[in-house]
């Protein structure tokens, strides 16, 4: 039999929908409903789901603001998805004993819009201007470091915080965690399970955004810490969320928007496209810096 | 979307289409393509949600889906992905112009010279090569007396997506160069833009332009003088000081606008080069018990004629609007009709649903004159009621519509049963709805954003049916225009790559891009060749809007002493501050 028809009684002609190649046997059928279809497993716990993605070609499945996407644009076909959206353990923001604002992997922006406001205010502003509502509702901390879209908020966040990213089996210093566009440490299978932000003593964030997606065309995210003060960049640069450290130690020396009025950041490895130049997006970093400072004095 | 059906039992094919013009559809499909009967092929497209133009458009896949149909004797459902649209519904607009405006001494116009390559695309698309010929080229008069205008068009293809008609198609590309180079003119003369527009208005009507088309009527002053009120140009100067204050810089952008609508006189664009007749009919259906269906060639995809055209009718015979259904979208149910676009709807097809309506009234008066054994000639309708002038004698409009349909007492040897008839209507001429917008913008010097704070739109649509609709049509013009100045792009790179195939990198202005419009049309030359005075209002806000825009962003920029013309749209930041830093 080769098919049945909405009655369930069987076919005389091969249905449209199962297609042979050309010249091979026809029986040999290729049941194209079935080409993009995947498993789905729901583990409770980061130990299920660290085993689950043992599993061959299981990808992790945070609030699916960019793997559902790409899912639907059929550039990519994993076998098996482990959401992590039921894993209690993995959610909520709370306040370590050193005083760290701790945020479980799988909390979405909105929770940390809503939570964490009281706690660190730079970051809770940031997670409500990420997207739209839709948006912060399903998309997660977690899901969005993974995947360092060189366009996203939060890599700006952890890395200007000086953040600890926790994953299943180790600590990662946000120093050490972004490695490039869409480029981080995580090794297959493992999972952002916290971060971790040491709270500054005051910070800000300034997005420019991008006018079509309203990702950031340029981010910075500005921390004044006791030892000094952190400047990351999102959106600008080819490879991905990076410290402006010139900007960096004038403003250690001198926290003021004229310390940084002459600093220029090379346009070298700046992206350029349709929505901007490399020199306009190196233009609008000093832009953005100067904004962040201006909105803390 | 597609759907297309086939029945073997009566060698029927169906397609459901989201098209904004079944009629064309089906005769373009059935003749030309597919080689099906026209009257073995039925196209509905029911509620559509919007057309601006690219729904007006024979898609390959309508064609594609009715003929697959047959073939494997089922139905077949067919939606495109949003990528897919982006790379294969019609885009729009896409000229390189040079435009030269001559001016005497005195600074009245002397001539307008153009040079237009309009981009067909890659291959020729329904009605491409329509929008920059004689949608655009009869409009270069704009609202002024230039007596001598030179247009030359010159289509060419390219590696791109079909170019076709977009909300305007063509007039608003005419209106967009004029206002411009209008604008760098008062500028360089240091004038004031507003008095230099005046004073090479057209103020005589009837006015041929020396572009193919005779202007009917209008009042371009009274638009301006409108304006000049609702956008509080006298303030401006105060509002520029305040935003100066804050580290911005703000312009005020002014232009006029006309457009050819109503389309169209079948004639005169049969003598341009188009081959399509453009009347449109209506049957008007006077059911028994006297509620009535109207049959229209029009189609509403979210213009409200289920509102407005009901609100004539009514007006006319003096019954409820809930007595009164509009019937769109079906060749099966509809007379032959040309479609909705190009503002036409109500000055064509309403005027076509007026002659069946007035048919059907003398009709009535008929029976209604038999029934009181009176003249026709005293016959009077209001209010529902058929009454003998002079008299109290009376009867209401239900037993008349049942006496047509229960013929005992009837005229039968004078007059057929039955009360049903349909009117073709041929516009004489286009209708010119014209008017004047006014656009404040602020501009981030340090980044190039521009932000719009104020919009006021003047317009002269002839009478107005229901202004609530009007101004919605004109908000969401507004809307498309300032998409076009500030926002859109069909980009390609330099392989020719459409790099702009999702909302990632296509960017469709949003409620937080737009401020509060203040939109007037209380202004009303009404049309003089028409039976309801009217001129159409659907295109207007997308034609007369980008120049504004655009003017007041020059304006900005000039204010803070860049030294800055002209900036292709979209004015996107980047592109501003790279004009500003150029």
């Amino acid at each position: 039999m080769i098919g049945q028809d909405w009655r369930g009684q069987p076919l005389q002609t091969t249905p449209r929908y199962l297609c042979t190649t050309e010249g091979q046997n026809p029986n040999q059928i290729i049941d194209r409903r079935n080409k993009d279809a995947f498993e789905i497993e729901r583990p409770s716990t980061i130990a299920d789901a660290v085993t689950a993605l043992k599993g061959e070609d299981a990808q992790a499945l945070g609030g699916g603001q960019t793997l559902i996407p790409t899912l639907k644009q059929r550039l990519a076909a994993p076998e098996v998805l482990v959401s992590l959206g039921a894993i209690g353990e993995m959610k909520g923001v709370c306040v370590g004993d050193d005083g760290a604002v701790c945020i479980g992997g799988a909390t979405t922006h909105a929770t940390v819009a809503q939570k964490a406001a009281a706690h660190y205010p730079a970051l809770a502003h940031m997670a409500s201007h990420i997207g739209d509502p839709a948006v912060r509702n399903r998309g997660t901390i977690g899901g969005s470091l993974a995947n360092n879209d060189p366009s996203a908020c939060y890599p700006a966040g952890v890395l200007a915080s000086g953040a600890t990213v926790m994953t299943d089996r180790r600590a990662i210093a946000a120093d050490d965690y972004f490695q490039g566009m869409f480029t981080t440490a995580l090794d297959e299978g493992e999972i952002i399970t916290e971060v971790r932000f040491p709270v500054p003593q005051t910070a800000n964030y300034q997005k420019f955004v991008q006018p079509a997606s309203r990702f950031a065309l340029v981010g910075v995210f500005v921390a004044k810490y006791p030892d000094g003060v952190r400047v990351a960049v999102t959106g600008a640069s080819e490879n991905g969320v990076f410290r402006w450290s010139e900007a960096e130690a004038a403003l250690a020396a001198d926290f003021s928007v004229d310390a940084i009025a002459e600093l220029h950041v090379p346009a070298d490895d700046m992206i350029s496209d349709l929505h901007g130049s490399a020199a306009y997006r190196a233009h609008l970093v000093n832009v953005m810096t100067g904004r962040a400072i201006s909105a803390m004095s | 979307m597609a759907v297309g059906e086939y029945s073997r039992s009566d060698d029927m094919h169906t397609l459901h289409t989201t098209s904004q013009n079944p009629h064309v559809i089906r005769l373009l499909m059935g003749a030309f393509v597919l080689g099906i009967p026209e009257h073995k092929l039925r196209v509905v497209a029911p509620e559509v949600g919007g057309g601006f133009g690219t729904k007006n458009i024979h898609y390959a896949e309508e064609a594609f889906w009715t003929f697959a149909a047959k073939a494997v004797n089922r139905p077949v459902k067919w939606t495109s992905t949003r990528s897919e649209a982006f790379m294969s519904d019609a885009h729009g607009r896409d000229h390189v112009t040079k435009i030269e405006l001559a001016m005497d001494a005195d600074n009245n116009f002397t001539a307008i010279r153009t040079e237009t390559y309009a981009n067909m695309g890659a291959y020729l698309s329904t009605f491409a090569p329509s929008v920059p010929t004689w949608l655009h080229g009869t409009l270069m008069a704009g609202n002024y007396k230039t007596p001598l205008i030179y247009v030359n068009v010159k289509a060419v293809f390219t590696n791109t997506v079909p170019v076709d008609a977009y909300r305007g198609a063509g007039r608003p590309e005419a209106t967009f160069q004029l206002e411009r180079v209008i604008d760098m003119a008062a500028r360089e003369r240091g004038g004031d833009p507003i008095a230099l527009r005046r004073q090479n208005y057209v103020t005589e009507f009837p006015y041929a332009t020396p572009v193919a088309v005779e202007y009917d009527t209008g009042d371009y002053h009274a638009t301006m003088d409108k304006l000049e009120e609702i956008a509080d140009i006298a303030g401006f100067a105060a509002r520029r000081a305040a935003s100066e204050a804050k580290g911005m810089l703000r312009g005020l952008g002014i232009n006029s606008y006309i457009e050819a609508c109503g389309i169209a006189p079948s004639n005169l664009v049969g003598q341009l080069g188009a081959r399509a007749g453009l009347y449109d009919a209506a049957t008007v259906r006077v059911n028994a018990t006297g509620s009535i269906s109207v049959m229209v060639g029009a189609h509403s995809h979210g213009q409200g004629h289920e509102t407005s055209f009901p609100q004539v009718i009514s007006e006319m015979i003096g019954i409820p609007e809930d007595q009164i259904d509009i019937v769109h979208g079906d060749t099966s149910k509809v007379p032959f009709g040309m479609g909705t676009y190009g503002s036409r709807s109500l000055a064509v097809c309403g005027s076509a649903m007026v002659r069946a309506a007035e048919k059907v009234i003398n009709k009535a008066k008929k029976i209604a004159a038999h029934l009181l054994e009176a003249s026709d000639a005293d016959i009077e309708l209001k209010d529902g009621q058929f009454t003998v002038a002079g008299t109290d004698k009376s009867v209401a409009w239900g037993d008349v519509t049942l006496a047509a349909y229960v013929p005992h007492n009837y005229p039968l040897e004078d007059i057929e049963p039955g009360l049903e008839e349909t009117a073709f209507y041929d516009p004489a001429n286009f209708t010119y709805p014209a008017g004047a917008y006014a656009c404040e913008v602020e501009v981030d010097p340090e980044t190039g954003k521009v932000t719009i704070e104020r919009f006021s739109a003047a317009d002269d649509f002839g009478n107005v049916i229901n202004p609530m609709i009007v101004s919605g049509q004109v908000h969401g013009g507004i809307a498309q225009g300032i998409g076009q100045a500030l926002l859109e792009n069909c980009a390609y790179d330099d392989e020719g790559q459409l790099i702009s195939a999702s909302y990632m990198d296509y960017a469709m202005p949003r409620a937080d891009d737009l401020p509060f419009y203040s939109v007037d049309h209380s202004c009303q030359t009404p049309c003089t060749h028409n039976p309801l005075g009217v001129k159409g209002c659907g295109e207007a806000g997308a034609i007369g809007s980008p120049p504004s825009v655009v003017n007041a962003v020059i304006d900005a920029l000039q204010s803070g002493g860049k030294n800055v013309a002209h900036i292709d749209m979209p004015l996107t930041p980047a592109r501003v501050w790279d004009a500003m830093n150029g």
